[in-house]
């Protein structure tokens, strides 16, 4: 049973105008908006194992700049459903059932991460609906691990395919672990090194649910990220350079947890013609949470 | 036939038991589109039990929502039905066949060799990096095979390094000399790839390779 919620502020965080349910082939996806209905509309979409609401700070800017900020949770993430199965195809279906819910007219877009790549993936399939696309750091790398030999990867390989097959027996009964609300946001802390506890415990309040036994993570416990599978990177790297619509990409140069490791170096081979790519010195993987205002500035210069 | 249902994180599979007889168990994996009930006629002597798997989204087990479907999940179903079953040797028809092949690498000391056989889903989809596609469906609630899994499971990519790591896994961990076993006429570049492999058995016929595994 859910308790009363313990809230928090982070200057210049917003919550949603507008919260709606989009049903995506049964699978039910929350949606978020920030800014008139009237103005054009903007999707911003998030990385693996965020949530909407990770754009707090960053939409309301767009917002305030006139467009209609949308973005959702993705499948098994935040407020939307968790699904018995989960894939990149699934999530682009996913994302195109909340693009058809909101405008029938193209749109430009503002990714994160994963969300990046799945943003190129379908971009490169529905060129007509993307107007102008922004990836913030989820641009393919080819690196890999360099100090591993082939014999010792191929053991690494069958650790992980045994530990994932073990994880989908316990998958049924898996359940979040629960803490106070500073207890998630230090949890959180070791895969966001670079935010503040601030930001974290705010991200707990608008993230998180608060049962009686404590917050737990919404995520779908029986997600695993890693792992293996028949996937090459350079395969979305071939996607990004195919790109027809104006192309800004954003990398960090710090490393992080959750970070692709991506370089400017293995990234600007492959951006399109269309694009260009900006380096922030010194900043993480989540440059937009990191550096609002200048992304921000950047990104509306951009779509302007 | 009777049936068992296991739990396979939200999905509910349906194995059905087509002989009772004490010794090593066979499994019958079926082809892209097809069931368990189909997959159980065909034509092999064994002398243990014998078992049938329907995948997710086909035959008696569960439809999931909104698709998501990939080879590896439906190799993580047979590992499910392993558990309860226990060791085995697997035959699959074409994507079951190459369901076999996957989890003969990843659990090699469960799998008593896997034997790929001619059907439905066999060749998979690209081997390298290939144009995206915009696919609607029309719901078929209450009904299997998914649509989703048709489109899915036949689209998934199979490259052939991909298909030689697994090789190399199933004769790294199992005891058997020869644990996968090609008898299929079908011979996409995954396949390709791992009849040049050791451990690998070619130019067999399904009842020689369920010989063979058979003995002791």
């Amino acid at each position: 049973m859910s308790v009363t919620k313990e809230t928090r502020s982070f200057p210049g965080a917003r919550p949603p105008d507008r919260f709606r349910r989009v049903d995506a082939d049964g699978v039910g996806i929350s949606v978020y908006e920030w800014g008139k209905e009237t103005d054009p509309v903007l999707f911003l979409v998030h990385g693996g194992s965020d949530f909407a609401r990770t754009f707090d700070v960053f939409a309301p800017k767009m917002a305030d700049a006139g467009w209609r900020a949308v973005a959702w949770d993705h499948r098994g993430h935040g407020d939307s459903d968790y699904a018995a199965l989960y894939s990149w195809d699934a999530d682009i279906r996913d994302a195109l059932a909340v693009m058809d819910s909101t405008t029938n007219e193209p749109a430009p877009v503002v990714a994160h991460s994963k969300g990046g790549a799945l943003m190129m993936q379908l971009a490169e399939a529905s060129s007509y609906r993307i107007t102008k696309m922004v990836n913030i750091d989820g641009m393919p790398s080819k690196r890999r691990m360099p100090d591993v030999p082939d014999h010792d990867q191929s053991r690494l390989l069958a650790g992980e395919i045994g530990s994932w097959l073990d994880f989908r027996h316990e998958a049924p009964t898996s359940i979040r672990k629960p803490g106070t609300l500073e207890d998630l946001a230090q949890r959180r802390a070791k895969m966001n090194p670079r935010l503040s506890i601030e930001w974290l415990e705010y991200l707990v309040t608008v993230g998180a649910r608060h049962d009686e036994d404590g917050w737990r993570w919404k995520l779908d416990p029986t997600m695993r990220f890693g792992g293996f599978g028949p996937w090459r990177p350079e395969w979305s790297a071939l996607r990004m350079v195919s790109l027809p619509m104006p192309f800004l990409g954003l990398l960090g140069t710090v490393d992080e947890p959750m970070g692709w490791g991506a370089r400017a170096r293995d990234v600007l081979p492959w951006i399109p013609s269309s694009g260009r790519l900006e380096v922030l010195e010194g900043v993480g993987h989540f440059i937009h949470i990191e550096e609002p205002d200048r992304v921000s500035n950047m990104v509306l210069e951009f779509l302007s | 036939m009777s049936t068992i249902h296991l739990q396979h994180n939200r999905v509910t599979l349906a194995l059905h038991q087509v002989k009772d007889a004490t010794g090593p168990a066979l499994l019958l994996l079926h082809g892209l589109g097809d069931s368990a009930a189909n997959m159980s006629n065909i034509s092999v002597t064994w002398n243990g039990p014998i078992w049938a798997l329907d995948f997710t989204g086909h035959g008696d087990s569960t439809v999931p929502r909104g698709g998501g479907y990939s080879a590896e999940i439906l190799m993580a179903d047979v590992d499910i039905a392993l558990r309860h079953i226990g060791p085995a040797t697997i035959v699959g028809r074409g994507l079951g066949g190459y369901i076999a092949f996957l989890i003969a690498g990843a659990r090699p000391q469960l799998v008593r060799g896997a034997i790929i056989v001619d059907g439905p889903g066999l060749a998979g989809g690209a081997v390298q990096a290939t144009s995206s596609t915009e696919i609607a469906i029309a719901p078929r609630p209450g009904t299997t095979p998914d649509p989703w899994a048709l489109i899915e499971l036949s689209r998934d990519a199979r490259p052939p390094n991909y298909a030689v790591t697994f090789v190399q896994l199933a004769r790294n961990g199992s005891d058997l000399d020869e644990p996968i076993a090609v008898t299929c006429k079908v011979s996409p570049p995954w396949i390709e790839a791992i009849r040049a492999e050791a451990g690998v058995m070619t130019d067999i016929s399904l009842q020689e390779a369920l010989d063979i595994y058979a003995a002791p």
